[in-house]
């Protein structure tokens, strides 16, 4: 094979965040089999890990490591698309650090420090921001958060004003900024509950049904665009029609967070109807994904890049899109609301969309980082059986979830007189909870694999030749 | 239908299809949310809000008991709903069960213990009790939360 080397060398710092992203992955999943122990052995592992620790380091691996990978792939892209070289290599491996250690100490104080301790240490009484779902960093933290998403989107910003400025790289940067944007409500914590929550979810849903669907878009574009050779008119307004899509349902619907949570009843209405809709951006994501493929022009030796990127269209679709749906609507969510429906969906929505579109960045990247167009093909088979371990594993997962969801709504939430308890109704569940544990450890088997691919060599066909 | 795409629907339009309906929607959920501001303090018995219930949700917060439990359908799925803990249950009951964990029972989930003074107990069922008083569109369908 011959060897390729970089368009642009400073697209080289990519590899960092890639492995960072790539290893804090494996802590996340990790936890989660912690997690999944817990809900059928209840005191597994307390008093060393209590539920809450295991699942704020489960939660937060997961946006850090999300968030390594859509820095990663801007740091690859970005020079790609604008032509030129990145503005600051240098800040990139600075903030690369920076990142990591806020990251990794941050988890540290989660599970060895008590958490009511954790805030006295570090500000909270200054400024309460803790102790909110996913939001639970210290104060530092978050700062950290701000400053380092700051000092990333001024070092791409810069690179793409002194560059060729295509679509692709203006949404990813309208993305980022928005998420940046949109992270500074988690400073918003009013006493009253209800206004807490409803600008909570200014940074929950606008981050995941918002911007981040804009990072989505642009980067499977970027891998389709590279993978397919199809023109670049046409994957821009598909692009651009796809976001366009996502940002007039997901905007207004917000509002299916707001139907029981003190908000005025006329959000069932406007939550129910627009968030009803944003299945159809997804839809149009997988739509467009297999259309470029059909379309290609030529043949990408690294397919597993392709795999992942068509699979994170459907699984986006399927996960965010019709998971979504199933209990979106305000009389059916009247009773799934905060059951492990729920739950269901956060797994399917997250792995689909985001999980996938970053390992198929990275899987069209990281070859090009390490000096080949692609892996040798039995890297790339190995590489696909960690794709479909994962896949099929975290559907199972879902299935089960789901099934636990309906069986809870039925026993406990139905029922208008004599319901079961919550305690009771879980105990019932245990079947469910099983399998998910299975499909949990099925992932990480999957994950192993994926992860052993990067290692693989071109196998013996290749060696004697 | 790629025909009709290609000739018709250009990507300029498509692009302009992107920022005006994202500035149209960002105004309207701008204004709705101010509207709901408006709505919020009589749907919450915001006059009601005392610097016990402050003190309550700041050790609601910093216990991180979102990490297990749900309060009006969000947080965690491992342990009860408590928006209506106090319908449920009653003061009594919320602090002495507080303060008996965790229970070390065998195979059973375990709550830890969070070492709180009296007063803080008080704060702590202040909150929830006005928690349950916030007009939730009769969420959930059931006491069992």
């Amino acid at each position: 094979m011959q060897a390729t080397t970089l368009k642009y060398q400073s697209q080289a710092v990519a590899k960092y965040y890639f492995v960072a992203a790539l290893l804090l992955f494996t802590g996340q999943i990790v936890f989660g089999l912690t997690l999944g122990l817990q809900y059928i052995i209840g005191d597994f592992a307390t008093p060393y890990v209590y539920f809450n620790q295991a699942r704020m380091v489960h939660t937060n691996l997961l946006i850090v490591w999300l968030l390594f990978g859509f820095m990663g792939a801007a740091y690859y892209l970005i020079p790609e698309e604008a032509e030129t070289e990145l503005y600051s290599p240098k800040l990139a491996i600075m903030l690369f650090w920076i990142f990591l250690a806020a990251g990794a100490l941050t988890v540290v104080g989660y599970l060895t420090v008590p958490y009511a301790k954790l805030a006295e240490w570090t500000g909270n009484d200054l400024l309460n921001t803790m102790g909110r779902e996913f939001l639970e960093q210290p104060l530092p933290t978050k700062l950290g958060i701000v400053v380092v998403a700051l000092a990333f989107l001024f070092n791409i910003t810069m690179t793409v004003l002194k560059g060729r400025k295509t679509s692709i790289a203006l949404v990813l940067l309208m993305g980022l900024w928005g998420l940046a944007l949109m992270f500074l409500f988690s400073f918003v914590n009013p006493s009253n509950l209800v206004r807490d929550k409803m600008y909570w979810w200014f940074v929950v849903h606008l981050w995941v049904e918002g911007t981040w669907e804009l990072i989505l878009g642009s980067l499977l574009a970027f891998v389709l665009v590279k993978t397919t050779g199809v023109d670049r008119e046409v994957i821009d307004k598909w692009l651009y029609v796809i976001i366009a899509l996502a940002l007039v349902t997901g905007i207004l619907g917000t509002g299916h967070h707001f139907f029981f949570i003190g908000t005025p009843g006329y959000w069932q209405w406007i939550g129910s109807i627009f968030s009803a809709m944003e299945p159809i951006p997804f839809f149009a994501m997988t739509m467009f994904a297999f259309n470029m493929v059909q379309r290609r022009r030529r043949e990408h030796p690294n397919q597993a890049a392709v795999l992942w990127a068509v699979g994170c269209s459907v699984m986006g679709f399927l996960g965010a899109g019709l998971w979504g749906f199933i209990h979106t609507l305000s009389p059916v969510n009247y009773y799934t609301h905060g059951t492990q429906v729920t739950a269901a969906h956060g797994h399917l929505a997250f792995y689909g969309a985001y999980v996938m579109v970053v390992l198929a960045i990275i899987s069209y990247a990281m070859p090009m980082l390490r000096g080949r167009e692609a892996n040798s093909r039995r890297a790339q088979n190995i590489e696909m059986w960690g794709f479909w371990a994962m896949t099929l594993s975290m559907g199972v997962m879902v299935l089960a979830l789901t099934g636990a969801g309906i069986l809870q709504v039925w026993l406990q939430r139905m029922p208008t007189e004599n319901a079961m308890s919550f305690m009771n109704t879980q105990d019932q569940l245990n079947f469910f909870y099983w399998i998910r544990l299975g499909g949990g450890v099925g992932f990480l088997l999957g994950l192993v694999t994926h992860l052993y691919s990067f290692f693989a060599g071109p196998g013996k066909e290749l060696q004697t030749a | 239908m790629n025909q009709v795409k290609s000739s018709g629907f250009t990507k300029q339009m498509a692009r302009n299809m992107f920022y005006g309906g994202t500035v149209f929607f960002i105004l309207v959920f701008v204004g709705l949310i101010f509207d709901s501001e408006r709505r919020i303090p009589q749907r919450s018995n915001a006059q009601e809000i005392t610097p016990a219930v402050v003190r309550g949700k700041h050790i609601w917060e910093t216990r991180n008991c979102i990490g297990c439990h749900t309060l009006l359908g969000e947080g965690a799925y491992f342990a009860p709903e408590l928006g209506n803990v106090y319908k449920r249950r009653g003061p009594d009951f919320i602090k002495a069960w507080i303060a008996a964990q965790p229970t070390g029972t065998p195979g059973r989930r375990q709550m830890p213990q969070f070492n709180l003074s009296n007063e803080q107990l008080n704060d702590l069922v202040e909150f929830l009790k006005w928690t349950g008083n916030i007009n939730t569109e009769k969420w959930p369908p059931n006491i069992e939360g």
